[in-house]
């Protein structure tokens, strides 16, 4: 165990310390698409300790041109399922907890409460509200991502001090306005999906500084980046 | 006076609020989060929100892809 997270035990902000944190922690992941993808792979090799996977899709072809955890082979299966499988194939140290269905006003909480971190892989502005209000009404850090063609932006929402997603976005707002484009460059959620596992994993073994309070933006076409105070 | 929207140069007059220059921009009534010298400002505020010469302006749209 020690030879498989030697990387990271030999950084001196995780160590040993951090890397048994990261054995401990309990992060539920909320969609496996494009970032989920990134999330659950990166989370799954630093060897989180338990991994929920929520998500009632199948697999399908236009999937496969940025949701890197499936193949051709699996179009028109669960994805939580095909997941797992991948994830368990890459650490079968990880607990991976799979959930085929929606994250519900009704399971929310009780889906919730059994993590410490909820990560955002949701791809609608509704299960992020929903997402925001339970894990904030829980007091569980939301550690939020999104994308829009060739724009990417994280934060980390409900830490003490922090912000919260409808302090960004107010729902009354995100409820009227047109809905976004669908299209979206293929290695976008590869990079938004990491700088979600980046902040998870600070987080669980408290290293460096986290997005709390602050927005992390991309924008692929420029490669510009900012870190705004929100 | 100039001042950088997305890195971009832009003259506005003096004076501009932010909401002045979200409508010069045409940006959408909502949707949209404005952040000026890396501070977020938020809608309500627009209106009072003075610009001054180099302000860097960047306009966030509201995504919800995953």
């Amino acid at each position: 165990m020690i030879e498989r997270y030697n990387r990271h035990i030999i950084l001196p902000e995780i160590g040993e310390e951090g890397q048994r944190r990261l054995s401990e922690a309990k992060v539920l992941l909320v969609g496996v698409g494009g970032l989920g993808s990134a999330v659950s792979l990166y989370l799954t090799a630093a060897g989180i300790g338990r991994l929920g996977l929520i998500d009632d899709d199948v697999v399908s072809e236009s999937n496969l041109q940025r949701q890197v955890l499936y193949t051709e082979a699996e179009i028109g299966l669960p994805k939580v399922e095909c997941a797992a499988k991948r994830l368990h194939a890459l650490n079968r140290y990880v607990h991976i907890d799979v959930y085929p269905m929606r994250l519900t006003e009704e399971n929310a909480a009780d889906l919730m409460a059994r993590y410490d971190i909820v990560a955002d892989g949701s791809d609608n502005f509704e299960t992020r509200h929903l997402i925001s209000k339970v894990s904030s009404k829980l007091g569980k850090p939301y550690v939020y991502g999104a994308i829009r063609e060739f724009d990417g932006q994280v934060s980390v929402f409900n830490l003490p001090g922090g912000k919260k997603y409808q302090d960004l976005f107010p729902e009354e707002e995100t409820h009227s306005m047109p809905r976004p484009p669908k299209g979206v460059f293929g290695v976008l959620p590869g990079m938004v999906g990491c700088a979600e596992a980046t902040e998870v994993i600070k987080l669980i073994t408290h290293c460096g500084e986290s997005l709390s309070g602050k927005l992390w933006t991309i924008d692929l076409l420029t490669m510009q980046s900012h870190t705004l105070l929100v | 006076m100039n001042i950088k929207v997305n890195n971009k140069e832009m003259i506005v007059p003096e004076g501009s609020s932010l909401s002045q220059l979200s409508q010069t921009l045409n940006l959408p009534e909502k949707g949209v989060a404005i952040a000026v010298n890396n501070q977020m400002i938020p809608r309500q505020n627009w209106l009072d929100k003075k610009l001054a010469e180099n302000d860097q302006i960047v306009v966030i749209k509201a995504a919800c892809g995953g």
